[in-house]
C-alpha cells in the first residue's frame, strides 16, 4: 500500500467519523470526534502501520466553542507518510481518551498537555504535571494566562512570581520590512 | 607569624623578603595568609543547569585550564566546596533545590552567577524562570554572556579571588578561634 492509498483507505473505512479532511502542501489532516479517537488511533497503528506517534499537542482557541483542540501527529516509518488527527474538546468537559496504551510515548505528551492546557486523559496511568510542579495552580499555555506568570507559593516545594517585562516580549512583528524594523528593541540604537 | 592591628593603612601590606638572608621564611599577616590560601584553592560546586555548564566544562578543559587557579576540583558534593558556580537557567522548579544545596555548603562560601540566566533570568522573562539567582542566594560575582566564554568565567574567578583577598578573614572567624590565635601572637 502506498502513502496516498493508506490515507484514502482511512477515509473509506471511517468515512462518517471523519468530520473534515484538509490537505495543505502535501500534509493531510483529519478532524475527528473525540469519542472516535481510540478506535481510529488503534486502526492507524495496527492496520495502517502508523507506528510512530511524533507528537501530541493542544491548541487553545480562546473564544471559540469547543475551545480546545488536541492534535496528534502520526508517521508511518515503513510507508514514510505523515498524518495529523485533530479533535475538538470543549471547556465544560475537558476529557479525552488516552492513547498511551497504543503508543507508549503518549504518556509524557499527554502529561504535558495536562500540565500546560488542563485537558485530562481518561485511562492515563499516571496523569500528573511534568514541566511545572505538583500543586502549581494554573495552566500556563491557556490564552488567559499572561506570559510573565502569576505569583504562587508552595512552601518547601516551589514559588513563582511575576517576571518584569521591561517593555514587553520582544517578538518579531510580521511584515515585509527589514529585520531591523521587524524586531522591536528595548532601547533605540545609540546614535554615533 | 606576626599580626598587625586592624587598621586600614596597615592592611595593605606584606613584609620584605630576601631568600638568601632569611631562607624560606615569609613574614605576613594571618589574614593575608588565610585569604591567600582560600583564594588559590577555590573548589567549585558546579551548579550546571543549562548551556553555561558546557562553557564551565570547557573552562575546566586543557585549553582554558581552570586548574591554573586551583579550581579544577569540581566536587559535586556541596559539603566539600567553597564556591557555587550557578551556570544556567534557574527555573522556579529547581530554585529551592539550588538554595538547599547552597545551605549545605560550609562557610566560607561564595557564589558566582555565570551567564545571563543566572544573573537576571536572561532572555527568559516568563512564568517558569527565576529572574536571577540573587533572589535566593547572595551572589559575589556576576558574569554576563550567553554563554560567557571560558575566559570570561576565568576573569570572574579572578575577580572573586581579588574580592577574597580583601576580606577580613580573621574577624569573621568564630570569636573563640580568634582568641586562641591571639593567645599565640
Amino acid at each position: 500500500m502506498t502513502g496516498p492509498q493508506l490515507l484514502s483507505s482511512l477515509s473509506e473505512l471511517f468515512g462518517a467519523k471523519i468530520l473534515e479532511r484538509t490537505e495543505f502542501r502535501g500534509e493531510t489532516t483529519f478532524l475527528i470526534g473525540a469519542g472516535d479517537l481510540h478506535e481510529l488511533a488503534k486502526f492507524c497503528k495496527e492496520e495502517l502501520s502508523f507506528d510512530y506517534l511524533l507528537d501530541i499537542t493542544s491548541v487553545d482557541n480562546f473564544g471559540e466553542e469547543p475551545r480546545f483542540e488536541v492534535v496528534y501527529e502520526l508517521y508511518s516509518m515503513t510507508m514514510a507518510v505523515h498524518l495529523r488527527l485533530k479533535l475538538r474538546v470543549s471547556e465544560d468537559d475537558p476529557m479525552v481518551d488516552t492513547v498511551s496504551d497504543i503508543w507508549p510515548t503518549a504518556n509524557w505528551h499527554e502529561r504535558e498537555v495536562w500540565d500546560m492546557m488542563g485537558l485530562r486523559f481518561k485511562g492515563h496511568p499516571d496523569l500528573r504535571r511534568i514541566l511545572m510542579w505538583e500543586g502549581y495552580p494554573y495552566f500556563p499555555l491557556r490564552k488567559e494566562f499572561p506570559l510573565e506568570g502569576k505569583p504562587s507559593e508552595m512552601p518547601e516545594v516551589a514559588f513563582s512570581s511575576i517576571a518584569p517585562m521591561e517593555g514587553g516580549p520582544f517578538v518579531t512583528q510580521p511584515s515585509t520590512a527589514t529585520a531591523k524594523d521587524r524586531e522591536p528593541r528595548a532601547r533605540p540604537p545609540l546614535d554615533p | 607569624m606576626s599580626q598587625s592591628a586592624d587598621n586600614a593603612s596597615s592592611r595593605t601590606l606584606p613584609a620584605a623578603y630576601d631568600s638568601k638572608i632569611e631562607g624560606n621564611v615569609i613574614f605576613t599577616r594571618v589574614e593575608a595568609a588565610m585569604n591567600w590560601m582560600r583564594k588559590n584553592s577555590l573548589w567549585p560546586m558546579p551548579m550546571g543547569l543549562a548551556c553555561c555548564a558546557i562553557e564551565l566544562m570547557a573552562a575546566a578543559s586543557a585549553r582554558f585550564d581552570i586548574a591554573r587557579f586551583g579550581a579544577e576540583v569540581m566536587r559535586f558534593s556541596p559539603r566539600q566546596c567553597d564556591v557555587m558556580i550557578v551556570a544556567g537557567t534557574v527555573t522556579y522548579k529547581m530554585a529551592l533545590a539550588v538554595k538547599r544545596i547552597y545551605e549545605q555548603m560550609p562557610e566560607p562560601k561564595w557564589v558566582i552567577a555565570m551567564g545571563a540566566c543566572a544573573s537576571s533570568g536572561g532572555m527568559y522573562r516568563s512564568y517558569a524562570v527565576l529572574q536571577g539567582i540573587d533572589q535566593l542566594l547572595p551572589v559575589d560575582v556576576y558574569i554576563s554572556g550567553c554563554p560567557p566564554r571560558p575566559e570570561a568565567l576565568l576573569e570572574g574567578l579572578m575577580k572573586l579571588q581579588e574580592k577574597i583577598s580583601r576580606e577580613p578573614a580573621l574577624t569573621t572567624q568564630k570569636p573563640e578561634l580568634k582568641e586562641r590565635i591571639e593567645e599565640f601572637a
